[in-house]
């Protein structure tokens, strides 16, 4: 009895712990991708490199509240929209700071959360899953039809936005560490949510609801609260989408977008934040790779897919405990 | 003043009265049992008192206030507290995890986005309390899906302890738990009398004549005797409906 419950205490603080692990490996990687860019000499690689680190973002967020809160957002494109759309309207307006751009994509993705999750939330499972993506779409078709943003053709941006008024951001290196630190900083910060009294009220109300009403909490304010939390950090990938494509248009925010994050943070196996950013960085290298060789990728991508679901639900990291395990 | 108090409160699924006209009192301090035949509306009733489902009409009131129409978590932070004839805890938690979270329900804020719960000394100290009450302090690190039925049901006891109730609904307890694990079961809830007031749905009849200051007889939906323990054992309209059916059994 006492070896299972020293076992119990001993063993989930170093799952835990393995998560950042899995997380510092990956940020370690990221670091020395560029010097390999340069090595290389192929500096498309770099903004291929940025995009990943942007959706690697996008997809642990999602997490956040589809690993942890057990909420499936099938709308979660329309913050990459958001903050997109963020850096297109303020710097047409000569506001090029990147600061005040995350700021105000996080502001309006703050209000449409709140908004759209309260009506969400008062539903569950399917009907969560399409009410998010009926709000999604909605997102998507007002910035279709907002011609002075080029509606469906999209807006190309004159420049990058800058950095407390310098134009650090302008070099593809500086841009990618910029991002690469975005990312290690807000895992830094969902890292501590999860673990929060927050965090475990939200990961209880996804174990069991019943259990939480009967202990006093009300699911809904903490539910909205980490809908609205997520779609805020959701829409700092797509201030640095918009920048790295220098362009934004509505395809930011289609639904299929949507159902690309999903697969990232199912692929790299929910509920680890880590998972969710080896997701995005599999999900797009497959992309990349396939691409190249064949225009059928997303068949072969499928089936990827269909096995990596049949034979290891918790996605990679479910595999990667897998390996280890039987090494041992 | 009673502490727990209903009047007339009726509950129907389509034709089927589950809950007939019931009314009870529950004094402070006192263990009041229920007990019924299966499909007298015993959870049922629960499910009302504690928030989980409406009552069609009648009135339910706590130390005199109506909450009637109040949402159940809003009723436990009140100290209405509810064991479940199933178990519900939050698998993939510890079992310290569980009750930690219970005391968290009613300790301090839960919007607290940045330091780490586990390492919360408040909140894990008033756990361990109430686990070593519960007899499950040597368990604490343990997954909660790993426990036996029978640390399930004193888990279950544990959770609805840490909410630092004032009433407490006990569910079937001793659901599917047998021999001397339900002696303890028994002994430990005889320790808690008089700190709490006790509704105490139960089958265990030795459990329930052991423990209930007063007892209440539910078939089909409505109460036909209500009282102390002896009286109600020797009521005539109680052994037909009930104890003889039990007996010839």
């Amino acid at each position: 009895m006492t070896d299972a419950a020293l076992t119990g205490t001993a063993g989930r603080p170093s799952a835990m712990s393995a998560r950042v692990q899995v997380a510092l490996v990956l940020f370690a990687l990221f670091a020395l991708f560029p010097p390999v860019v340069i090595a290389l000499d192929d500096p498309f690689l770099i903004l291929i490199g940025t995009r990943i680190l942007a959706y690697a973002i996008a997809a642990m967020a999602l997490d956040l509240i589809l690993g942890f809160g057990a909420m499936v957002s099938f709308g979660h494109a329309a913050y990459l929209g958001f903050g997109a759309y963020a850096v297109a309207v303020l710097s047409s307006f000569g506001i090029h700071d990147i600061a005040l751009q995350i700021l105000a994509a996080m502001a309006v993705s703050a209000l449409f959360a709140l908004v759209t999750g309260a009506i969400s939330l008062r539903t569950r499972g399917v009907y969560f899953i399409m009410i998010t993506l009926a709000f999604g779409q909605m997102a998507f078709f007002f910035f279709t039809s907002l011609s002075a943003y080029g509606g469906d053709d999209g807006y190309a941006l004159s420049q990058r936005s800058t950095l407390f008024g310098m134009d650090l951001l302008r070099s593809n290196t500086v841009f990618y560490y910029a991002t690469l630190g975005l990312l290690m900083g807000l895992f830094a910060l969902c890292h501590l949510i999860v673990r929060s009294r927050f965090g475990r009220v939200l990961t209880g109300l996804r174990e069991n609801r019943t259990r939480m009403q009967a202990i006093g909490f009300p699911p809904f304010r903490y539910q909205l609260t980490a809908f609205v939390i997520s779609g805020c950090l959701t829409s700092v990938a797509g201030v640095v989408l918009a920048n790295q494509a220098q362009f934004v248009s509505p395809a930011f925010m289609s639904w299929h977008r949507s159902g690309e994050l999903i697969v990232m943070v199912v692929l790299g196996g929910i509920g680890t934040l880590s998972g969710a950013i080896g997701g995005a960085v599999a999900a797009l290298l497959l992309e990349e790779f396939l691409g190249a060789v064949t225009e059928h990728w997303r068949l072969y991508f499928g089936i990827f897919l269909v096995l990596m679901v049949l034979f290891s639900p918790r996605g990679i990291t479910g595999l990667v405990q897998q390996i280890k395990g039987s090494r041992r | 003043m009673s502490r727990l108090q209903v009047t007339n409160l009726c509950k129907s699924f389509g034709a089927l009265k589950v809950t007939d006209d019931v009314s009870l009192d529950v004094a402070p301090g006192e263990l009041h049992a229920i007990i019924g035949p299966n499909g007298a509306g015993k959870t049922t009733l629960v499910a009302q008192l504690s928030g989980e489902m409406r009552p069609d009409s009648g009135r339910i009131t706590l130390d005199g206030r109506d909450i009637t129409r109040m949402p159940m978590p809003q009723r436990v932070r009140m100290g209405l507290a509810r064991s479940f004839q199933i178990t519900q805890i939050l698998p993939a938690f510890t079992v310290l995890e569980n009750v930690a979270l219970a005391v968290q329900a009613r300790r301090g804020s839960s919007f607290r986005f940045f330091a780490p719960a586990a390492e919360d000394t408040g909140l894990n100290g008033a756990a361990m309390a109430t686990l070593r009450e519960a007899g499950l302090d040597d368990r604490a690190g343990v997954r909660a899906s790993a426990l036996s039925h029978g640390e399930h049901r004193r888990l279950e006891l544990a959770i609805a302890l840490a909410t630092e109730p004032q009433v407490l609904l006990l569910d079937e307890p001793l659901a599917g738990v047998g021999g001397e694990e339900a002696d303890a079961f028994v002994a430990r809830l005889a320790a808690m009398k008089g700190r709490f007031t006790m509704l105490l749905i139960e089958h265990d009849m030795d459990a329930v004549f052991a423990l209930a200051d007063r007892v209440s007889v539910l078939v089909y939906g409505q109460i036909v005797a209500s009282g102390p323990p002896d009286e109600v054992r020797s009521d005539p309209a109680v052994r037909t409906a009930y104890l003889g059916e039990e007996e010839s059994a």
